[in-house]
């Protein structure tokens, strides 16, 4: 039996606060992410059981208990506080998928601060774009990455502190203290900050098309949505032990890589390391995983190496799986079929949307390359895109659009209110993807409505690249879009055109895909590059980068009536 | 024929590891599995082999665990210089 039961009749008499009742929240009162996965669990009588198993590439290994989360995560707290940290700052983790970052993560809510995860193979220039604007106080980091911070240090005024967890006490510089999870008093004793509903929690920074990237403002109430999604959707049961691949630097890394699988007292893994399949599937294995929850390029990746590499390992345990980041193919269900005996199920949200909100869910049955059905509590629908009414043909591609008001939706981009408001239109927040309804209230994604690359799961802002593109000494103007990729999805394709006097030699392709790499990251770094004598405009100079995309995949070119004459 | 391991080995030293970096890095470390090079980094790092040897490495051949150390992606060069 599923945790959901039926989803028809979960639908007849929806309301949030099965989740609030269950969690035990009264409207009003206090509300707390990092107190739920930790204290509380242990008040329901948790405290030794297994919160973390943790692993790294070099063969590390740690685990820590619901009563070892509690204390530890109070510590952190305890550390913050008296380091000055006040309420409602920013605190970021820059930090690759060390255990730090997970109790990090939860003991900045606890004593009240917002937590800021940053993906740790972003750029310099990546983290300065995201810090700066939030105005973030600490970061907590680690040796390979403190460099990046050093570079941007002078631009952050409001910066106070750096938090090294793996300093060698001797090469530490400005602003820099050695910060030992394991040598931090465990604290017996600490009460949680009094956060309410509507309490900042995480910010998520998230790319557009246009300017540089946005910060989504969450709240603690997103708990509301994350433990019951994570209930009925990843059907997490007690004796479960659940892998999410995604980054905490992400929001999947988040809402389902710590707070979905914690709140509902739950056993999860995490295998810091690149991959690698045979050493994914020796962790699952190893650990007995029974829910996974992957990514489309992981999929795709693991569907290259083929079936025969699976039977070499025990993968019994699995029971349920999920993906997200991108449209799962139907190939891929089918193959997962195959391979483990198990479909994945495709789940639908973003940063914005805090938690899932079109999924498949267990029991249901599966229509391959489908992405499923709303949550129920979530009003989903695709508009018109002229009119912004919801289109009533089952079919028809229009964009797709959420009744406000689900508990985990973001509140607003942080010191952009006015951005935030054009994300709604007639009484709907449109998420910025087009898709289709089927008669059977199925939705089927066709793409994004704008010129944002979806890369590996994890969304990229033309803006940045060709910002970043100007930057380097030979580029006189550049595009930048998504091209057709089988792994990725979309990988970046850069059009760029040198300044006067410059030609295009072997290096030089390679030269400013690295300069993207490491002033970006890797997902920025166009994977090719085309150059060109000059890019398309329209007469007012602006680039075209319509136009380039419908040539690189094949489209109709639409109206080109604006484009300037040669 | 020269051995690539050196230079890959420098290359992979200089572009993938930030000026600070002072973990270890040797002919069988660990680079995608280990977190060194990501999956979307191995294409500046195919595109360095291709043109410092002058060689073509199929897509299908570019796999993470062709790519995990220095010594296998020397390997690699050697089987397509040979070609």
């Amino acid at each position: 039996m599923t945790n959901i039961g039926s989803y028809e009749e979960r639908l007849k008499d929806f309301d949030w606060s099965i989740s609030e009742q269950e969690l035990g929240y009264e409207p009003g009162g206090r509300i707390n992410i990092g107190w739920y996965c930790t204290d509380w669990n242990c008040q329901k009588g948790l405290g030794d059981k297994m919160a973390f198993f943790w692993e790294d590439s070099q063969g590390n290994e740690k685990q820590y208990t619901f009563d070892d989360l509690r204390v530890v995560t109070n510590g952190i707290a305890k550390y913050l506080q008296e380091l000055g940290v006040q309420p409602g700052e920013r605190v970021c983790l820059f930090l690759d998928r060390v255990p730090e970052l997970y109790l990090g993560f939860l003991g900045i809510l606890k004593m009240g601060a917002v937590a800021q995860p940053l993906f740790s193979a972003f750029g310099e220039e990546s983290l300065f774009q995201r810090v700066q604007p939030a105005e973030t106080c600490v970061i907590f980091t680690q040796r390979k990455h403190v460099a990046k911070v050093r570079k941007i240090l002078d631009k952050l005024p409001k910066l106070r502190h750096i938090l090294v967890v793996d300093a060698d006490p001797d090469k530490l510089r400005e602003k820099e203290i050695a910060f030992d999870l394991e040598g931090l008093p465990r604290v017996e004793e600490f009460e949680a900050f009094p956060s309410e509903a509507e309490t900042p929690s995480v910010l998520h920074y998230t790319s557009g098309t246009t300017g540089q990237p946005k910060g989504a403002q969450h709240v603690h109430y997103s708990l509301i949505s994350q433990y019951l999604t994570a209930k009925w959707v990843l059907d997490l049961k007690p004796d479960d032990i659940y892998w999410c691949n995604a980054d905490p630097g992400w929001v999947t890394g988040t809402s389902y890589g710590i707070i979905g699988p914690w709140v509902n007292g739950i056993t999860q893994a995490v295998l810091d390391s690149g991959f690698n399949t045979e050493r994914w599937y020796q962790f699952i294995q190893k650990r007995r995983i029974t829910v996974w929850y992957s990514a489309p390029t992981a999929i795709r990746l693991l569907m290259k190496e083929g079936t025969e590499v699976v039977r070499k390992f025990d993968l019994s345990s699995l029971r349920h799986l999920c993906s997200v980041g991108e449209p799962l193919n139907a190939e891929a269900v089918h193959w997962s079929q195959e391979a483990y005996g198990l479909p994945f199920h495709d789940t639908y949200w973003q940063t914005e949307t805090g938690s899932m909100v079109i999924t498949n869910f267990p029991g249901m049955p599966i229509k391959a390359g489908s992405m499923g059905k709303a949550f129920p509590g979530i009003t989903a629908t695709v508009l018109d895109p002229r009119t912004f009414e919801p289109i009533t043909q089952n079919g028809t591609v229009g964009l797709i659009a959420l009744k406000p008001g689900w508990p985990s939706q973001f509140r607003t981009y942080f010191k952009q209110p006015e951005v935030y408001q054009s994300k709604f239109k007639n009484g709907w927040y449109v998420c910025g993807d087009r898709a289709s309804i089927d008669p059977d209230g199925y939705f089927w994604f066709q793409g994004r409505d704008d010129d944002v690359i979806n890369t590996g799961g994890h969304l990229v802002g033309p803006f940045e690249i060709e910002s970043a593109l100007l930057e380097h000494p030979a580029v006189a103007e550049s595009a930048a879009i998504g091209k057709p990729d089988p792994v990725n999805m979309e990988v970046v394709k850069a059009f760029v055109a040198l300044k006067p006097g410059l030609e295009v030699d072997d290096d030089l392709e390679l030269e400013i895909m690295n300069f993207i790499r490491k002033r970006l990251s890797s997902l920025a770094m166009p994977q090719e590059i085309e150059f060109v004598d000059k890019l398309p405009k329209t007469r007012s100079g602006k680039i075209m980068r319509r136009l380039l995309r419908a040539q690189e995949w094949g489209e109709p070119l639409g109206d080109v009536s604006s484009l300037e004459d040669d | 024929m020269d051995d690539p391991r050196q230079a890959i080995l420098d290359y992979v030293r200089r572009e993938y590891l930030e000026e600070d970096d002072d973990r270890e890095v040797d002919v069988e470390t660990p680079l995608i599995s280990g977190g060194i090079v990501d999956s979307f980094s191995m294409v500046s790092l195919k595109r360095f082999l291709e043109k410092k040897y002058e060689i073509q490495i199929p897509d299908a051949d570019a796999s993470p665990e062709a790519f995990d150390t220095v010594d296998r992606i020397a390997e690699l060069v050697k089987r397509f210089q040979g070609v």
